[in-house]
């Protein structure tokens, strides 16, 4: 990618953190909840008209739209995300605190969907029309059909309580308590993702070389390895970067779930408890994630297809 | 010739399908043993019998009643919620193709704005702030995903401004509303209709999926999502509760991914594999 691209995409990039925290940040302006309720809910003692008053001043919910939107950006910007009301701690510390629950999850469950759909995709693609082929398509069918969380449902009930193999209960980040989420998330991304490498492969196996140096003798293996593999690869990463979009709305219902401490989790209750700031924040950081995982995507394409690499700089 | 009547079976196969559940949901009053509404606190959490074939949930009510009444609610959700993003987006995409200019670039700015994001965290949050409801639960998901619609309007759109008919009327004197709706929109019609029928299956599961999150339906109406909520609670007593709900949205998801498929094969037999 050229330098010229790169920092095009980047200024894009920051457009659209400006308009995703404008539209959430209006949301929360016109959403009928109110925090200040919440929060002095939760101290559950009666409390007077002033104090009300008092608390919304101190959290500058008073003060207009326009006014609340640019101390938040201002805030942002020198690297202060503001305070959340649930947590009562700053928003980035309680963010922090989540995020390594939710990567472990996001990555475990990536590298268990690729375990299972780049085989099951190859082998679909490579007895197309037989038996292994309608199993295969048959199932990622399925898959696709059924919500995850009731996969995870099902999972907990089945692995968790009737065969007591892993602990049901969530709560700390521990491999034994990640089996079942990460094999929930991978089950509901490599359903599709099966059908996307089957379809990504038998493209690369009808091109005309392929044919070709099946008539000269080259073992099917050796064609597949050399040949077919790095070619359906370009593709198949671009679809990778979209599953992980897929992922990290998924991981909010999963990790309700299993209550599993990450991201997801926090937001829910977040959005649950009408703390702003920190819904505001994990918006912030998600659409920073995904587009940070889509412009390495991108990036990689630079040293992956030559093509590219010989035009680039 | 031999594949074209077999896909045109198999789509005929599936409306039946299709329509069954649509009867499920219209004919729920007289299909379902008991009201679905209906607690009868001493008949709790019973298990699959004869008098309940779901079993009753923690209330006492009748789990194949609720599942019954579910389709309603959750047909009637999704097909409005497929409705408003066919119209808005297509719209939208369509004016943005044919007018081009200023228009089509800002409206294509705020496209891909929303496309840089994953939707359904979105959705997550605007449900959830807005209050979990069911028009809110739409609302959201429909802020979100219009623009694949968008997308799709706009570039058939851009295809079809090439063609000579378009020319004709457009010199003939034709007023562009008159071209919009009688030259653009039959012709770019069936591509929408399959794209759409095609998001059903998926616009199903997202809204119990939000439902389960308690940020779509809310007690007591009977929907899936929220079932499978309200089931979890008692995955280790009553394991049935969780079990119906799912295998419902199941079956009718796979129905309407199938009949989707079924559908693109039959209007474009050149696109299918």
């Amino acid at each position: 990618m050229k330098k010229k691209e790169l920092l095009h995409r980047l200024v894009q990039m920051l457009i659209t953190l400006f308009g995703v925290s404008l539209l959430t940040f209006s949301l929360m302006y016109l959403s009928p909840g109110d925090p200040v309720e919440m929060l002095l809910e939760v101290a559950d003692t009666i409390v007077s008209e002033e104090t009300i008053a008092e608390t919304r001043a101190q959290l500058g919910l008073d003060k207009p739209f326009h006014v609340q939107y640019f101390r938040w950006l201002a805030g942002v910007l020198q690297g202060d995300m503001g305070m959340s009301y649930s947590a009562k701690m700053p928003v980035a510390d309680r963010l922090w605190q989540s995020l390594p629950g939710t990567m472990v999850l996001a990555a475990s469950a990536t590298v268990t969907m690729l375990l299972i759909s780049v085989p099951c995709g190859i082998l679909s693609a490579v007895y197309r029309n037989r038996p292994l082929d309608y199993l295969i398509r048959g199932i990622s069918f399925l898959g696709v059909s059924m919500p995850s969380f009731w996969v995870g449902l099902i999972l907990l009930y089945v692995l968790g309580l009737k065969l007591r193999l892993f602990p049901i209960a969530g709560g700390e980040v521990s491999f034994d308590r990640m089996v079942l989420p990460t094999l929930t998330l991978a089950i509901a991304m490599a359903a599709k993702y099966t059908r996307q490498v089957r379809t990504a492969v038998l493209e690369e196996l009808g091109q005309e070389y392929i044919t070709g140096a099946r008539i000269r003798g080259f073992p099917m293996h050796k064609i597949l390895w050399r040949h077919v593999l790095p070619n359906a690869c370009l593709p198949l990463i671009t679809l990778l970067g979209l599953q992980i979009g897929w992922l990290l709305g998924g991981v909010a219902v999963i990790e309700m779930v299993f209550s599993w401490p990450g991201l997801g989790k926090m937001a829910v209750h977040a959005i649950e408890m009408r703390d702003y700031p920190l819904v505001q924040g994990f918006v912030l950081w998600i659409a920073v994630l995904y587009m940070g995982i889509n412009l390495l995507v991108d990036i990689s394409y630079t040293y992956l297809d030559p093509r590219l690499k010989k035009g680039g700089c | 010739m031999g594949s074209l009547t077999k896909d045109k079976f198999l789509f005929w196969l599936y409306t039946c399908f299709v329509l069954l559940i649509l009867g499920f949901a219209i004919f729920a009053p007289w299909l379902a043993p008991y009201d679905p509404y209906d607690a009868v606190m001493r008949q709790s959490l019973q298990a699959p019998s004869d008098e309940h074939l779901f079993g009753t949930d923690k209330l006492g009510r009748d789990c194949l009643s609720r599942i019954i009444y579910g389709a309603r609610t959750s047909l009637m959700m999704t097909l409005s919620l497929v409705a408003v993003i066919t119209i808005v987006g297509t719209f939208i995409g369509v004016l943005a193709g044919y007018m081009g200019g200023k228009v089509d670039t800002v409206l294509m700015r705020i496209v891909d704005m929303m496309l840089a994001f994953p939707g359904i965290v979105l959705a997550i949050a605007i449900a959830g702030m807005l209050g979990g409801n069911i028009v809110n639960a739409i609302l959201a998901l429909a802020a979100v995903s219009w623009t694949k619609y968008a997308r799709l309007g706009r570039s058939l759109t851009l295809k079809l401004r090439q063609r000579d008919f378009i020319a004709a009327a457009v010199t003939s004197g034709s007023r562009p509303l008159h071209i919009l709706w009688r030259h653009i929109l039959p012709n770019i019609l069936p591509t929408i209709v399959v794209t759409a029928a095609m998001d059903i299956g998926t616009m199903i599961m997202e809204l119990a999926g939000l439902s389960f999150l308690g940020f779509g339906a809310q007690p007591p109406t009977p929907e899936w999502g929220l079932m499978l909520n309200e089931g979890r609670q008692h995955i280790q007593t009553a394991p049935w509760l969780m079990l119906y709900p799912g295998a419902a949205i199941l079956i009718v998801v796979t129905i309407f991914n199938l009949w989707g498929d079924s559908l693109r094969d039959i209007m474009d037999p050149q696109r299918a594999n």
